[in-house]
């Protein structure tokens, strides 16, 4: 059975032209870029012509990009390196109910260490009003995150807008662009941005490696500290293979594969919607992420559909209390207003530039098909 | 984080076993609700043997997840023939040993299941002290 792979929202395969624009990476220029010898400095040209070429994508000329682990560690460095740096000049920060865990809980460990955190709501299509955005922002706040595209339902924020209102009142702006990182045209100058999230392994590179953007001259402390890599802002031996791999990644990304995961994101989006008792959470047409489709079927446990699926050779994802350590559902779906047990019964399908249109069709029939039985195996009517 | 699924939990949530509606039971038992994620329906059909109730025949339905449809589908496999009182006995370990083990956060998956099957046994025998009383009368 040929698996049908719908979570590249989760993570993508590596494309085999990235692995090999790595490989001499690991056996014959594996030198450590702070090494005075030619193999050192072999490795340093390399990273930075990565980093022009990642930088490039985004017209990040005011910025400088810092490699990292992933975005788990971009988020922290942005919200943590941005609070201590700056809290002589006021500890209040705010953020959305919908961001990655990685960004709340940073900020919740924030207000541990004494900074207070406003929490943004969301409307039913999980978009954060600009009205509240505005009004949130005190006189001693000095960083507003706030998710580009949100990872589970696929909403695009009007960071733009969010950026510019941030700015006229001084405060720092920060976003979360790992799911959307060349699947949604970003520039950092017009698009008002002061510190941008962004990884490798969604976009058919290697896990292990991110980056976080920074506007030049700005004071943000390292989380983590040693032999002064990366402009002193990430210590630690710099992931050379990785960071090829991934600007070959971000290189690769090219917009017909955004067009094509669209198109097989409605088709699908469209084919789901045929069943009775379902709905589509968050926006459609452009405001929505180009692979994201994210369905609700009444009456319907995700990680039953989720397993059931998975037996017919189709990987999609859930939310769902079952499926998670906390058995709470899902904080993204409950703030759009879903009650508990809607929350339960949502699927994530998350499209690739590599998935067919008859993978989608077939996708299609099999969902039918599982939900149907998983509905009469329920006693719910 | 992925969830580690026995061979015998993955065999009963794909062919599940005396699944769904019982016309006319003479009782019904129902554990759960919507919003934790799981909700179990038992019907029981009972009979005389050697004098004793057991289960003659039982149905289940389930929403919830994989551990769910697998522990009340096994355990109507394990109390089918049974006499009520041993019916009633079956502990969540039973259940979730019959398995070949539960992941520990949906171990209590497998105490709904036998708690909704106290809850069908328990209803069968009201109404049947009810029904006593009513002769008496």
């Amino acid at each position: 059975m040929n698996r049908i792979y719908l979570d590249t929202a989760a993570t993508t395969r590596v494309d085999p032209e990235v692995m090999k624009a790595m490989e001499p990476y690991f056996t014959r220029d594996f030198g450590n870029m702070a090494s005075l010898h030619s193999a050192g400095r072999d490795a340093e040209n390399a990273v930075e012509k990565a980093r022009r070429l990642i930088s490039g994508k985004v017209n990040g000329k005011e910025h400088r990009l810092v490699f990292t682990s992933g975005g788990t560690e971009s988020n922290n460095f942005a919200l943590k390196g941005i609070a201590f740096a700056n809290m002589g000049k006021g500890k209040h920060i705010i953020t959305t109910r919908i961001e990655h865990d990685c960004v709340l809980n940073s900020a919740r460990w924030l207000e541990k260490q004494g900074f207070e955190v406003t929490y943004l709501p969301v409307d039913r299509q999980g978009f954060v009003s600009t009205d509240d955005f505005a009004d949130a922002i005190r006189k001693d706040t000095i960083l507003a995150s706030v998710i580009h595209a949100n990872n589970e339902i696929g909403t695009i924020e009007p960071i733009r807008e969010l950026g510019k209102i941030a700015h006229e009142k001084g405060v720092l702006f920060h976003t979360d662009a790992c799911q959307s990182f060349t699947k949604v045209p970003i520039d950092l100058k017009k698009d008002n941005i002061d510190l941008m999230t962004v990884n490798s392994h969604k976009i058919y590179g290697p896990k292990g490696v991110g980056g976080l953007f920074i506007r030049q001259g700005m004071r943000i402390d390292p989380l983590l500290h040693g032999g002064g890599q990366e402009f002193g802002y990430r210590s630690g031996t710099v992931n050379v293979s990785g960071i090829i791999g991934f600007s070959k990644a971000a290189d690769m990304m090219k917009e017909n594969h955004v067009e094509h995961m669209a198109k097989l994101r409605d088709m699908l989006i469209e084919g789901a919607l045929e069943i009775k008792d379902s709905w589509l959470n968050g926006p459609s047409g452009n405001l929505r992420l180009a692979n994201n489709a994210h369905i609700t079927f009444k009456h319907i446990e995700g990680e039953s559909l989720i397993i059931h699926l998975d037996l017919k050779g189709i990987a999609s994802s859930t939310g769902s209390a079952c499926s998670s350590k906390t058995l709470e559902p899902s904080h993204v779906l409950t703030s759009l207003g879903l009650r508990p047990e809607e929350a339960h019964g949502s699927v994530r399908f998350s499209v690739g530039r590599d998935n067919t249109k008859e993978e989608i069709e077939y996708t299609i029939g099999a969902l039918r098909e599982s939900v149907e039985t998983l509905r009469k195996i329920s006693p719910l009517r | 984080m992925a969830m580690q699924y026995s061979r015998k939990v993955m065999e009963h949530f794909k062919s599940p076993k005396n699944m769904g509606e019982m016309k006319n039971p003479d009782a019904v038992g129902m554990v759960g609700n919507q919003r934790c994620g799981d909700v179990m329906k038992i019907y029981l059909m009972v009979g005389k043997k050697d004098g004793k109730d057991i289960i003659k025949d039982i149905k289940f339905q389930t929403y919830g997840c994989v551990s769910a449809i697998a522990t009340t589908s096994v355990t109507t496999e394990m109390v089918k023939g049974k006499t009520l009182d041993e019916a009633y006995k079956l502990t969540r370990d039973d259940v979730a040993g019959k398995l070949g083990g539960l992941p520990p956060i949906k171990m209590h998956c497998s105490n709904l299941a036998s708690e909704a099957l106290q809850d069908a046994i328990d209803n069968y025998r009201k109404k049947t002290a009810n029904n006593k009383n009513n002769e008496g009368e």
